[in-house]
């Protein structure tokens, strides 16, 4: 089997169960609408924008982290799209691709803010698709893909010149932290494996 | 009875802690399994076989920095001039920002000695593994 898979754009699931006003009432209802706490992110990164010094560093570092959002949507849709997620873990992985979303929207606001140029997602994204023959395969994989988001979160707070921009990716760090333990969860892991993540 | 080392195994001695400050000492003690979970903190960026927001992994000891065809390299990676032995590697993961300056590898690196030789022991053991054969 190719492992090479088309990437996203971040079409909507063509599950023909699912229309789009259906999502809609199901991401209004999970509270997926733009938080109050993005919002506040996004309100100091204004301030932060006309307020502060651009900083080369912060803006690599933030479209580095774009880059990862940006192929976490592609991998949500190639799961959504595989026929092999079964509700409710099918809304579960539409959810987790929303926060993925608003993660890269508001990155892509704030380096746009900064003056920088966003990463863009690619027209492809090589996937291990020869391997995901299960739900729990695709689970497994998406937790693969959380765990290293926290840890790459977890290594940028320290290294953005900005204060503002480490607390931003903290929170996003929190949110990708509970999407990893409760697919670990999802497949029967310890949800929470350790007091510390690293 | 004469304790001193005579002057032959001096040498040994001091050509031993040479190889060992070469080729990275750290890179020489890890342990393989072990690195494999750390390997697990890249996962959102890298994999062995394909590239991502980084580059590959399979082929990465003796691969020169900034050298995979296609991919989007930081001008200062590919600037670097760096070829990646377990000594290049480890002081790089150590800090990132500190090795290659620019680099679009935002990430305070991996301060434990120990986790970064196992990291590089995965690497090394991954490179030979049957993950890596086709690539």
């Amino acid at each position: 089997m190719n492992d090479r898979t088309s990437g996203s754009e971040g079409g909507a699931s063509p599950d023909a169960t699912r229309t789009d006003a259906d999502r809609r009432g199901f991401l209004r209802g999970s509270g997926l609408v733009l938080s109050g706490t993005a919002i506040a992110l996004l309100a100091g990164r204004e301030a932060l924008a006309k307020g502060a010094k651009s900083h080369d560093g912060d803006i690599t570092i933030l479209n580095t982290a774009l880059g990862a959002e940006l192929e976490a949507i592609a991998a949500y849709q190639l799961g959504a799209e595989s026929g092999l997620l079964q509700k409710p873990v099918l809304d579960l992985a539409v959810t987790f691709q929303g926060h993925h979303r608003q993660h890269a929207d508001v990155l892509a606001k704030t380096v746009q803010k900064l003056g920088g140029k966003p990463a863009e997602a690619k027209a492809k994204y090589d996937f291990p698709t020869g391997s995901l023959k299960t739900q729990n395969d695709v689970l497994r994989f998406a937790a693969g893909l959380e765990q290293g988001a926290v840890s790459a979160y977890l290594g940028a707070v320290p290294v953005f010149a900005n204060r503002d921009l480490a607390k931003a990716a903290a929170s996003i760090l929190g949110d990708e932290a509970m999407h990893w333990a409760v697919l670990r969860s999802a497949v029967g892991e310890a949800p929470v494996p350790s007091a510390f993540v690293s | 009875m004469n304790t001193r080392p005579r002057a032959p195994l001096r040498t040994f001695a001091l050509l031993t802690c040479m190889a060992l400050v070469t080729s990275g000492v750290a890179a020489s003690t890890g342990d393989a399994a072990r690195g494999a979970a750390i390997y697990g903190r890249c996962g959102a960026c890298h994999s062995l076989q394909f590239d991502r927001t980084g580059p590959h992994h399979c082929g990465l000891i003796g691969r020169r920095a900034g050298s995979v065809p296609g991919f989007p390299y930081s001008p200062a990676m590919r600037a670097s001039k760096i070829v990646w032995t377990p000594a290049q590697l480890d002081r790089f993961i150590a800090n990132p920002l500190r090795a290659v300056p620019g680099t679009a590898m935002g990430y305070a690196g991996i301060s434990d000695a120990q986790e970064r030789a196992d990291l590089i022991a995965y690497l090394r053991a991954a490179n030979d593994g049957p993950a890596c054969r086709v690539h």
